[in-house]
């Protein structure tokens, strides 16, 4: 099993979209790479005959009558926004630069 | 009326409803308690006061016209802050939602208020429920009401120590690795994870959706009971929600009796790691259930030694997607960095700024977990441990109709003892999570006070999934017993909490 280290950590911040600073990093690098050492046997218990369970209690094909329920207003979504613009969410650019 | 917060929500119940109290009062009594006592305890992050009257009288009116009511009507309850309300802040114990409000309730909440419980307010949690014993709350800790300097579990310890303070008879809890029931166990206080589904998460704050569950949270099995009858049952608003009824949750608490049951005590669930305190207390439970007539089998469950490595790969797994909504745009908190502020860079900063270190360390584990290239190896191979957790949880209940062990392995540690080693800190939860990740439901009452340091110790209690009736059953058979050892309930003997002016 791979070991976690600083960059996969920087990596992964930036996929989570979570600034760190270079203390954070090597602090998270080390803790982290603790915890996956304590639970890496868990890839190696379960051969490939046992079924994976994603929840614990099986359920399939849950549907609702197609009626018109309660939904919120414009106003009650936008209302813990931190920024609104004609009745929408507005957001800051989302390309750098012009 | 000091002697009406010491009373359980079945006994206000009955005083309410024979109008020997008003609601009113009984109201006003745990809200002048809450002033008293949470500024030491800090289990509330937000108080009701005049909503919870406002309902209070409600009651009181509607009772002397003679209307129709809820048996719970007019009892207060406290909720977990990670459920939403209408009119009050809900933060998740985290600076990302402080000062957000909802624009709806959970369906749990529409519950409490169609039966017309007072809400008195929302407490306190680890961030996102993160967490073993409150610390990671952004909003600072809640203390333990048996001692101060020590934890109340978590990530519940609000809710737990509410209740155990005597704050509120009733609150709510969600668990997902054992965040209502070694809190309950570490107070002295009774908390269950009902099954998987039987109580709607629609207005929970997800954590993990496979895991999450909420449940009741009190001083008595009775008393839980009540309530998972009140917050019980299917929701269309969840999908995961089952469609059975609720089941005879209260009756079953009053049964009275566990002759020819079968109780299982799980062998990988005691000795090594174990308080020798706890281990006491917890086979004096066994003799108790003996005692009454219950057959005490041995059961095997190989595979749990794996549930907590399974369980820290499906946690932050689903944690970190169901955590992706908070990006600044449509609620919570924004912060705008210096430079040109695209969307990305205030993602960035926003989640940097709003998000605790364990938040962080379990977003990071969890996008690590799902990665591309590790997928089979962590989250697929979790996936297949939880199979096996189900298979061993299945072989116990042929031999058991209900399995027992120590809810948590230590009684309450002191505040910042293991908040650096977040290792130290999982394993609290050894002895919950396999519940969790099979869906079957459990429940944690006081077993007694550990000789070495004085402090609560909790007996917890697993049934297969959909049979929660047994729970109460045992359950309030074991305190009935355990309270007669005693001579009365076990937070009798907790030491009165240090009077400081100015609460909340």
């Amino acid at each position: 099993m791979a070991e976690i280290n600083r960059d996969d950590v920087a990596h992964l911040a930036r996929l989570a979209h979570i600034d760190m600073t270079d203390a954070e990093l090597d602090r998270m690098a080390g803790e982290l790479a603790v915890i996956v050492d304590s639970i890496k046997s868990v890839s190696e218990v379960a051969g490939d005959d046992v079924p994976a369970t994603s929840h614990p209690i099986p359920l399939s094909n849950v549907f609702r009558d197609d009626v018109v329920g309660e939904t919120l207003s414009n106003e009650e979504a936008l209302l813990g926004a931190p920024d609104n613009a004609d009745g929408r969410f507005k957001v800051p650019a989302i390309l750098d630069g012009e | 009326m000091t002697d009406l917060i010491h009373l359980s929500a079945d006994a206000l119940a009955r005083k309410l409803t024979s109008k020997e109290v008003s609601a009113v009062e009984v109201t006003q009594a745990h809200l002048d308690r809450i002033d008293a006592v949470d500024g030491a305890i800090n289990a509330f992050l937000h108080v009701n006061t005049d909503e919870a009257l406002l309902v209070a009288a409600e009651v009181d009116k509607a009772r002397t016209g003679g209307d129709a009511l809820h048996p719970l009507a007019g009892v207060p309850i406290a909720v977990k802050d990670l459920i939403v309300t209408k009119g009050q802040p809900t933060t998740a114990g985290s600076r990302i939602l402080e000062g957000w409000q909802s624009p709806y309730d959970a369906t749990v909440v529409r519950r409490l208020r169609a039966a017309k419980m007072p809400i008195l307010g929302k407490t306190n949690l680890d961030e996102f429920a993160m967490g073993s014993s409150t610390e990671h709350s952004a909003f600072g800790p809640t203390r333990n009401p048996w001692d101060l300097d020590r934890i109340p579990g978590g990530s519940g310890g609000g809710s737990a120590a509410a209740v155990a303070a005597f704050e509120a008879p009733l609150a709510l809890g969600t668990d997902t690795g054992g965040s209502i029931r070694q809190p309950g166990a570490v107070t002295g206080t009774v908390g269950v994870k009902p099954t998987y589904g039987g109580v709607s998460r629609y207005g929970a704050i997800a954590m993990a959706s496979s895991l999450d569950q909420i449940g009741p949270v009190s001083r008595t099995v009775l008393d839980s009971a009540l309530l998972h009858e009140v917050i019980g049952g299917h929701d269309p608003h969840d999908s995961t929600s089952l469609t059975d009824p609720v089941g005879a949750l209260v009756e079953a608490a009053r049964m009275g009796q566990v002759e020819g049951m079968r109780i299982g005590v799980i062998k990988e669930l005691q000795g090594d790691g174990y308080q020798a305190g706890v281990l006491t207390r917890f086979h004096e439970s066994l003799e108790l259930l003996r005692s009454a007539g219950a057959e005490i089998v041995e059961v095997s469950c190989p595979n749990f030694r794996y549930a907590l490595g399974a369980y820290y790969l499906i946690m932050p797994s689903e944690a970190s997607s169901n955590l992706a909504k908070y990006d600044g745009v449509r609620f919570g908190l924004r912060v705008v960095p210096d430079g040109t502020p695209t969307i990305e860079r205030v993602m960035g900063a926003t989640r940097a700024a709003g998000f605790g270190d364990e938040v962080k360390r379990r977003i990071i584990l969890g996008t690590y977990a799902l990665s591309a290239g590790y997928y089979d190896a962590y989250y697929g191979s979790a996936q297949k441990v939880r199979t096996l957790i189900q298979r061993d949880f299945a072989a116990a209940f042929e031999q058991a109709d209900v399995l027992v062990s120590p809810t948590a392995p230590t009684t309450a540690f002191k505040l910042g003892e293991k908040l650096d080693d977040p290792l130290a800190m999982y394993l609290n939860d050894v002895a919950t999570i396999p519940a969790n990740l099979a869906g079957v439901p459990g429940l944690s009452l006081p077993g007694g006070l550990a000789d070495e340091d004085g402090l609560p110790v909790g007996i917890q209690l697993l049934a297969p999934a959909r049979q929660d009736a047994r729970l109460y059953r045992v359950g309030a058979v074991l305190e009935s017993l355990l309270e007669d050892t005693w001579g009365g309930p076990l937070l009798a003997k907790a030491p009165e909490i240090t009077q400081i002016a100015g609460g909340k």
